[in-house]
């Protein structure tokens, strides 16, 4: 990796900016933070992501110096923070519902925390409008607070905050306010300032979404632990538990025994080898060949008084009635062979493990499994969007039977559930490259669900 | 038209029980004392027709107004009223802010018990209350029998019969209109607005004195209209603790109509009053309105 990336958490010589020592919290019999240990560096925008009621917002408080540790200590640049309350620390906060002052002006709110330090006027009033001008609020600079919309209302929070320059701002549940098209905006304005400002940023959020897009490591929370804190492509591609792959985005997670495969480069053949003999059994064992879906019980029907009033009225008018249902066009074979999910021939690399998930079905390879955890019960966990889906069988290291139960279209993609040979449903998500009328999978349809060796992660509990 | 009805319904309701009231009373001050029943002159003979009305204001005149300037009773009076008002609507303000905060501040389920307990008093008969001041204050009262008891003074406290009393009187008495106003302000507030204060490097004091006072400005003003309007016409509280030494218009008002029997001094006493309370109303709304104009 080239020395521009920014990843201060692997050099063993950078200096954390806040250092979390053993710290514990708790509010009478309930622990909100369960002894938690971890560093957070300089230009950092880390993200604290977590179910309502997991303690981030705990960890943000006693940041901020509205809650104090019932154990352990808290290092800001090296420096215990406990004895400093929340006026005399050099961290600014942005409250979830802004609280900004409504008898004040946007103008008086920027400059309210430069005032109480006592700086000189001309002083104030070139860093408010150098904050109004970072934050695109010069207009509204004499406007009251109820006076503006909700997104401006976030900037003037912001400017609000960033105004004394602190050492850290928190950011509790910033965007949560606002509706998904400004969100989206404001996300990468967040990430924007963060970045011209050079000031560390912490973020509290329960949508894993704005945690992935803006943080530069995003620590998944559970039940006052962080369970995972790393940069968004390794939660979302490596998790290390099961709960941080179902909580960041979506996941299949089939469970099975693990069995470990034989390494070289003369095992390897063999296992795919054996999976595809296996495989003509397993459907006609398993399960008799489905009758294929007949597209026609899903197409609405009249009933005899509609039918009626057809041949008596509306003959005339549409035209006779068609008894067949109207069906797509057949694709063509060059559509059939771009919608197959996995172009090349795909060989499974040796090593690794493989895992009996059904009974008389093929076992999932996993190469990238740790042979150690052979004997054990283990999770595979997938993303739908490594899944492909196809009506013939595909050259993949792994193919999975399966039935169409449900395609849910969300424009862009299409999510088809697909229920396997166990009864385990999984979700695969392909990119609608082409219009739906073409899409040559539907309801009811048998069809291959494919991956590759090393698409998922082998997930010990 | 079901739109006009309704807003004809509270201009009725303020033209029966306000304007007309008013114009009787304006009428009376206008008008000369008499022994007679009613107990002055003129009165409306609508019998003797145009020349009836003709005689009737030809009757009226401002000579008791007039009066109210040659006596220095009256504006002696007025000036007491004003100061005793001022003051007595600040220590309410000084009493009533504290409460009303605690109650603002205090776990959820207790405010309904705060707000029954301040509301209380009124389920028993003012005048009972103001009596019962009359028994705790006196010379032999157990306020001075409780501090003699507890060895702090040595002879008994003057109290009753005294401005102090008055004081004690109107605090005591106007204290939930000055309660409410302000509690419902500071409940409304949003605490994290204290904690982005203090985050912004105010000290909790600063705080307060930044973002509670003029964010609960609004009660406060209307708390102490409630309290300084009646409080200036108060007649039952400064006859019953004040004594003698106690001057204010409500007790000349009510000598006037029912020791002098003369009813058209004692009406230009209260129109002068109404006077003296609306101006400074009627100013402080119109400025009102035009800062929210000016706010947009």
């Amino acid at each position: 990796m080239s020395q521009t990336v920014f990843e201060p958490w692997n050099d063993p010589d950078a200096k954390p900016l806040i250092q979390f020592k053993n710290v514990t919290k708790r509010f009478g019999e309930f622990t909100a933070i369960d002894n938690q240990s971890f560093d957070i560096y300089e230009k950092e925008f880390f993200a604290l992501l977590g179910p309502s009621g997991c303690g981030k917002t705990t960890m943000m408080r006693m940041l901020a110096g509205f809650e104090t540790p019932t154990e352990g200590t808290i290092l800001l640049g090296g420096q215990d923070i406990a004895p400093f309350p929340p006026n005399k620390r050099a961290v600014n906060m942005m409250f979830q519902s802004y609280a900004l002052f409504p008898h004040l002006s946007v103008w008086d709110n920027i400059a309210f925390g430069l005032k109480r330090d006592g700086k000189p006027k001309d002083e104030i009033a070139a860093r408010v409008e150098e904050m109004l001008k970072l934050t695109r609020l010069e207009q509204f600079a004499r406007r009251k607070p109820h006076q503006i919309s909700g997104g401006q209302r976030q900037r003037v929070a912001l400017a609000r905050s960033l105004a004394k320059a602190p050492k850290l701002l928190l950011l509790d549940e910033p965007l949560g306010a606002l509706d998904a098209k400004l969100r989206q905006a404001t996300q990468f304005e967040l990430m924007d300032i963060q970045e011209k400002t050079g000031t560390t940023f912490v973020i509290v959020t329960h949508d894993q979404e704005e945690a992935m897009t803006v943080a530069s490591r995003v620590a998944v929370m559970d039940n006052g632990k962080i369970i995972q804190a790393d940069t968004p492509q390794v939660i979302y591609e490596a998790p290390a538990s099961r709960y941080v792959a179902d909580f960041i985005g979506d996941v299949n997670l089939i469970d099975g025994m693990a069995e470990a495969r034989e390494g070289g480069a003369v095992a390897a053949p063999t296992e795919p080898e054996a999976a595809k003999k296996a495989e003509p059994e397993a459907p006609t064992a398993q399960e008799p060949e489905a009758p294929a879906a007949d597209p026609a019980r899903r197409a609405p029907q009249p009933n005899e008084r509609g039918k009626w009033l057809h041949d008596k009225l509306f003959k005339y008018i549409l035209g006779p009635r068609e008894d067949a249902p109207k069906q797509l066009p057949p694709p063509t074979p060059e559509e059939s062979k771009a919608s197959a999910p996995v172009s090349q021939a795909d060989v499974a690399a040796p090593g690794g493990i493989a895992i009996h998930w059904a009974e008389g079905q093929p076992p999932i390879i996993a190469s990238n499994g740790d042979p150690a955890l052979a004997g054990q019960r283990v999770t595979l966990a997938v993303r739908p969007e490594k899944l492909g889906i196809s009506k013939d069988r595909p050259e993949a290291s792994n193919a999975l039977r399966g039935k169409v139960i449900d395609i849910a279209y969300l424009g862009n993609l299409s999510t088809y559930h697909v229920e396997l040979a166990n009864g385990t449903m999984v979700k695969a998500q392909l990119a609608n490259t082409r219009r739906v009328a073409q899409r040559d999978i539907t309801w009811e349809d048998e069809v291959w669900i494919s991956f590759r060796d090393t698409a998922g992660v082998v997930l010990s509990e | 038209m079901r739109r006009a009805t309704l807003i004809l319904l509270p201009y009725l309701w303020l033209l029966a029980l306000f304007l007309v009231p008013f114009i009787i009373v304006l009428k009376i001050s206008l008008s000369d004392i008499a022994l007679a029943i009613p107990p002055y002159t003129p009165t409306l003979d609508v019998s003797e027709g145009w020349r009836g009305i003709r005689d009737f204001f030809a009757g009226l005149d401002f000579e008791n107004f007039v009066f109210l300037t040659t006596d220095d009773l009256y504006w002696k009076a007025y000036i007491s009223s004003l100061k005793i008002a001022f003051i007595a609507t600040f220590c309410t303000l000084l009493v009533g802010y504290p409460i009303a905060y605690g109650m603002a501040n205090a776990p959820d389920h207790w405010r309904p018990t705060l707000m029954m307990l301040v509301i209380l008093p009124f389920w028993t008969s003012f005048l009972i209350r103001v009596y019962s001041w009359m028994g705790i204050l006196s010379t032999e009262g157990y306020l001075n029998q409780l501090l003699l008891g507890m060895g702090l003074i040595s002879e008994p406290l003057t109290i009753l019969n005294t401005p102090v009393a008055v004081y004690i009187g109107i605090v005591y008495t106007y204290l939930p209109f000055m309660i409410l106003p302000i509690y419902s302000a500071l409940e409304r507030m949003d605490g994290s607005l204290l904690e982005a204060a203090e985050d912004l490097g105010c000290s909790r004091f600063k705080a307060f004195w930044l973002i509670t006072v003029p964010l609960s400005k609004t009660g406060i003003i209307a708390g102490c209209f409630l309290v300084f309007i009646p409080t200036i016409g108060e007649f039952v509280i400064p006859s019953l603790l004040g004594g003698s030494q106690t001057l204010m218009i409500g007790k000349v008002l009510w000598e006037e109509f029912f020791n002098n029997r003369d009813w058209p001094v004692a009406s230009a006493v209260a129109v002068v009053l109404l006077l003296i309370l609306i101006i400074p109303i009627v100013l402080f709304q119109r400025n009102e309105q035009k800062q929210r104009e000016a706010e947009g």
